[in-house]
């Protein structure tokens, strides 16, 4: 078991600097971060030269790669082009904004949607096995951001009509939360929306495929032998058929992490959160690379990371792997 | 009865479904009358045992169609995209158009018509400037499925071309594509995408169609390369390499017939994705900029109108979100119809 | 003749599927007495493993359905008691052997911890370490080298051999009276099958376990069975013990089943397959379920028209369903050879 997590880190790491290479030459690549101020005309060619220099901008790729390494893992980050704002700190501040949420819809999701899969697979073909499919299938068409969207307009109008809050539509906390809690309570009303539209997709997705799995697993030749041993019916469903249908799951939640910051991105611009997907945003529309090239960063750790997770828990769950 | 596989005819359409089902043989003697299909030639008849030679396709559209889901979605859908199509002959109003009214003389924006509720001249009611919802709307379904159909038609290209090559090759290349698409996985698509378009010109369909098309690819190569993975080993090809045939040869008349199936489902649900795409992008204000219709901006514009104005962005969010449940219906209809190896649990 | 452990008596079992309702056993009857072996030979499809596991109630209920029919064990009906009484049976007084070892175990649970679920959960009184102890012996009553470092290993850690044998020892765990093996060395290399054919064998001699064998392998009925079942297309044809059945079969099927395997010392140049197809389960030709494929009938209008009862014939031991069974007179059955060496 230990040779197997070892290898799996070993493996990361290669990916991640791969990965890093791939950040950089993309985004460098694809825009002239200079572009504005090769535009302005009272910015002299010296000028323009010096500022250059000094941001290594003149060398070739490969250098500029080496800079920024040396840049992201001694000067965490460094600072923004435009603004000579220090990366790091922000970014810290927003990622634990993000992590709360984004883990909170995670975590619901699964558990709704394996409860609401096995469910399904036990009752086939019931009234709530349609239902929830055709939910599930509404939720795969849905964009988040509609959604999003759909939900503000729900909480909104009740507010206008019956001036009940119920939920808060923007911002991560009340201007004075109080604290313990009170704070705890407001900060719930303020991501109860965002996590309820990014948990949707989840919950569809993750029902649609324990139910399948479930399926799958209770009609195979070893739940046969569990029953003709003549065990109760619900422990051949929890300790062999559940078992062994949750496995491929954790790959699948794994795979989805990345997605999950992809639809934190559209929450956060809707709800106005000072999370990581507003921080990203606006750095893209100010067009600096640096803070776009530590968020892509910081992203692609956390998921590789979360693979890694996703991996060892496989082996834990399942014996087979574990002896590659 | 012999079952010679009908991939080394001459005379069949080429065109094969799966390598390994042929010959039907139905269950019941005498009760197959009815089920025959045209074009098909009966066999032998023996005393409960009748054989029917079915043609692929003939199987193929029965299975489909008993999708009633998936027949439905076609209809609606074509429907949507038609009157998309049409929006010129079928609009009331124009894209822009913002109403006028003469007041003493000049003409001067009807105000009245600002920010109206859903009615019968206006289905969707207006916006902030009075426009139309509906009609833009319709303006808007046009756009998304020109970005939709030319993605999946790109994607498939590009996911086909490398993945086969990289499945049927093997060694090196495939361990470089497999290394590929995983890089491209740790890294979630929207952010890749808005950074993309927001450096390079994304502005028009065509140009944000091939942009989702260059990232999308992926998950159609995937495919395609676990599809020429497994033929590859397969008896016929076998025996065609022994006949003398070239790879390429080998690739086009047997592989790539055989793996038709999945990729007709995986290029249908990567349509459904990229519109999905396309409205984010609009939404968030890096796609598809003014003044080409789209429906992510309507979406946009409706909230900045404000969340009371609620039909701004409902009517326009709910025809995406139908347009993208009917490509997922007809794109499982499609597996039920051409995957016959996938064990499918009816939905 | 003592009294019959198990007697199953016009057991008719159904599955509905798309293209109609499918009669997978229609209507048969037969008795296994204390300590025999019945082998129960057929062709796929025959039904034969469907009769055995519809007494336990492992047929999924949708979409197939036990029509009628009853299966009487220790003065119970089986197919008539609750859910509840069934599973204190199943292990327990009724044990199954499966034929896939690979499938049939639960990948991600160890060996021991298997065979312990066997024990524990019609003993739930007993301590866990006596029921370890006695998991580990079981194994090594079946076979196993290192029973106690087995113990601790999963499944695909196992041989194909050695997970059949954890299997046998799994479902002779609870000592049953009745073993049901379903086609135990199918899935296995024939070298393997040898070795597992005598673990079964002790096994039974361990528990004096009346075992019902199903196979399709007519060498594993010669070696093992004392009375044989032969079944086509859902429906008993002939029934008796193992020395009349080899040496005078009556009915062309059996004779056909016989013909259609290589014999090492006869000198054909071509094997004799019985002609045709099984026929379609869902709509059945009415008159003898065989009579497309049948040597003897010959067009004969009674097989085509009146379906044959199962009958005695030349004792009241030996039943056949055929019309003209006596015709078969005289016809020795070509295997004698090696039926004399084996039993």
């Amino acid at each position: 078991m230990l040779t197997y997590i070892i290898r799996r880190i070993l493996y990361s790491i290669p990916v991640l600097v791969a990965t890093s290479f791939l950040i950089f030459t993309f985004v460098s690549i694809s825009g002239d971060p200079l572009g504005r101020l090769r535009a302005n005309p009272n910015i002299t060619e010296q000028q323009f030269h010096s500022i250059e220099h000094s941001k290594n901008l003149d060398r070739p790729i490969v250098v500029r790669y080496g800079y920024w390494v040396k840049d992201a893992v001694t000067n965490q980050f460094g600072t923004t082009l435009f603004g000579q704002r220090k990366i790091w700190p922000d970014l810290k501040r927003v990622m634990g904004h993000t992590l709360q949420f984004v883990l909170t819809a995670i975590i619901l999701s699964v558990l709704i949607g394996v409860s609401i899969g096995v469910y399904s697979a036990l009752r086939q073909y019931s009234v709530f096995d349609y239902t929830t499919t055709t939910i599930s299938f509404i939720g795969f068409a849905t964009p988040v951001f509609w959604l999003a969207l759909m939900l503000q307009v729900v909480v909104v109008n009740i507010f206008l009509k019956w001036h009940v809050r119920v939920f808060y539509t923007s911002g991560l906390s009340s201007p004075f939360p109080g604290h313990g809690i009170h704070w705890f309570v407001d900060r719930v009303q303020h991501l109860a929306l965002p996590v309820i539209a990014l948990c949707i997709l989840g919950v569809a997705g993750y029902s649609r495929y324990m139910r399948a799995s479930m399926l799958e697993v209770l009609n195979s030749d070893f739940v046969r032998t569990a029953r003709a041993k003549g065990l109760i019916e619900r422990r051949v469903i929890m300790k062999h058929a559940f078992r062994n249908a949750l496995i491929p799951l954790i790959t699948l939640v794994a795979l989805d992490f990345g997605a999950i910051f992809a639809g934190a991105i559209v929450t956060e611009t809707i709800f106005t959160l000072d999370g990581m997907g507003f921080y990203f945003i606006n750095a893209l529309q100010a067009s600096d690379p640096y803070p776009v090239m530590a968020w892509l960063m910081v992203v692609a750790t956390m998921v590789i990371v979360f693979n890694l997770i996703a991996d060892i828990l496989y082996g834990v769950f399942d014996p087979r792997i574990r002896y590659d | 009865m012999t079952d010679q596989p009908r991939v080394h005819d001459p005379n069949a359409s080429g065109l094969i479904l799966g390598p390994d089902v042929n010959l039907d043989v139905p269950a019941g003697g005498g009760q197959m009358v009815d089920r025959a299909v045209p074009g098909d030639s009966a066999a032998q008849y023996e005393y409960g045992l009748e054989i029917e030679a079915r043609s692929q396709w003939g199987y193929a559209r029965r299975r489909f169609m008993r999708h009633r889901l998936a027949v439905a979605s076609v209809v609606v859908l074509a429907c949507i995209f038609g009157a998309g199509i049409f929006a010129n002959y079928i609009a009331p109003y124009s894209y822009k158009e913002i109403p006028y009214v003469t007041i003493a003389g000049t003409s001067v924006i009807d105000t009245s018509q600002i920010l109206a509720h859903p009615s019968r001249q206006h289905l969707f009611g207006t916006d902030s400037a009075g426009r139309d919802t509906f009609s833009r709307t319709l303006y808007g379904i046009r756009t998304s499925a020109r970005v939709g159909i030319f993605v999946g038609l790109l994607s498939t290209l590009i996911g086909t071309i490398i993945g086969g090559l990289a499945g049927f090759y093997g060694g090196w290349s495939d361990n470089l594509l497999m290394r590929m698409t995983d890089l491209f996985l740790t890294l979630p698509l929207l952010a890749v995408l808005l950074t993309a378009s927001k450096f390079l010109d994304s502005s028009t369909p065509t140009t944000l169609a091939i942009l989702i098309a260059c990232l999308i690819w992926t998950s159609i190569a995937r495919i395609v390369r676990g599809v020429f993975l497994s033929l590859r080993e397969k008896e016929y090809v076998e025996a065609a390499r022994a006949a003398g045939a070239g790879d390429l040869r080998i690739m086009l008349r047997h592989m790539i017939p055989n793996s038709v199936g999945p990729i007709v489902v995986a290029a249908t649900l990567t349509i459904g994705t990229a519109i999905a795409l396309e409205a984010t992008l609009s939404f968030l204000g890096f796609g598809i900029r003014p003044p080409t219709p789209a429906l992510g901006a309507l979406l946009d514009e409706g909230q900045e109108a404000g969340l009371d104005k609620w039909w701004l962005v409902t009517y326009p969010g709910l025809l995406i979100v139908l347009i993208i449940l009917c490509i997922n219906f007809i794109g499982d209809g499609l597996r039920d119809a051409l995957d016959p190896t996938q064990r499918r649990v009816r939905a | 003749m003592p009294e019959p452990l198990l007697s199953i008596r016009d057991l008719v079992v159904e599955f509905s599927t798309e293209d109609g309702v499918v009669q997978a056993v229609d209507g048969i009857s037969y008795d296994l007495y204390p300590g025999e072996t019945l082998g129960i030979v057929g062709e796929s499809g025959s039904g034969k493993s469907v009769s055995t596991m519809s007494l336990l109630g492992l047929i999924p209920q949708p979409p197939g359905k036990v029509v009628r029919g009853e299966a009487i064990f220790k003065g119970i009906d089986l197919l008539k008691i609750s859910k509840k009484e069934l599973r204190h049976i199943r292990g327990n007084e009724i044990a199954l052997i499966f034929q896939d070892p690979m499938t049939s175990l639960n990948p991600v649970l160890k060996i021991g911890a298997q065979i312990d679920e066997a024990i524990r959960t019609h003993h739930p009184e007993e301590k866990n370490d006596q029921i370890k102890e006695r998991s580990i012996e079981l194994l090594r009553t079946v076979g196993v080298p290192n029973p106690d470092r087995r113990y601790e290993q999963y499944p695909h850690e196992f041989s194909g051999g050695m997970r059949q044998r954890a299997m046998i020892a799994m479902s002779i765990a609870n000592s049953p009276s009745v073993l049901i093996a379903d086609e135990p060395t199918t899935a296995l290399d024939v070298t393997i099958q040898a070795q597992i054919l005598q673990v079964l064998k002790k096994a039974q001699d361990e528990t004096h376990a009346a075992t019902i064998l199903i196979t399709h392998d007519l060498g594993l009925i010669a070696e093992l069975a004392d009375r044989v079942v032969v079944m086509y297309a859902g429906k008993v044809v002939e029934l008796g013990d193992v020395h009349t059945i080899f040496e005078t079969p009556r009915h062309p099927y059996t004779v056909g089943l016989m013909e259609s395997l290589p014999k090492l010392n006869a000198d054909d140049d071509w094997l004799r397959p019985i002609p045709g197809q099984p026929p379609s389960l869902i709509s059945r030709p009415p008159g003898c379920p065989f009579h497309p494929r049948c040597f003897l009938s010959q067009g004969r209008l009674r097989c085509r028209e009146e379906e044959p009862p199962l009958r005695p014939i030349g004792g009241s031991s030996h039943l056949t369903a055929c019309h003209f069974a006596e015709e078969l007179e005289g016809h020795t059955g070509p295997l004698v050879e090696s039926v004399g060496a084996g039993v």
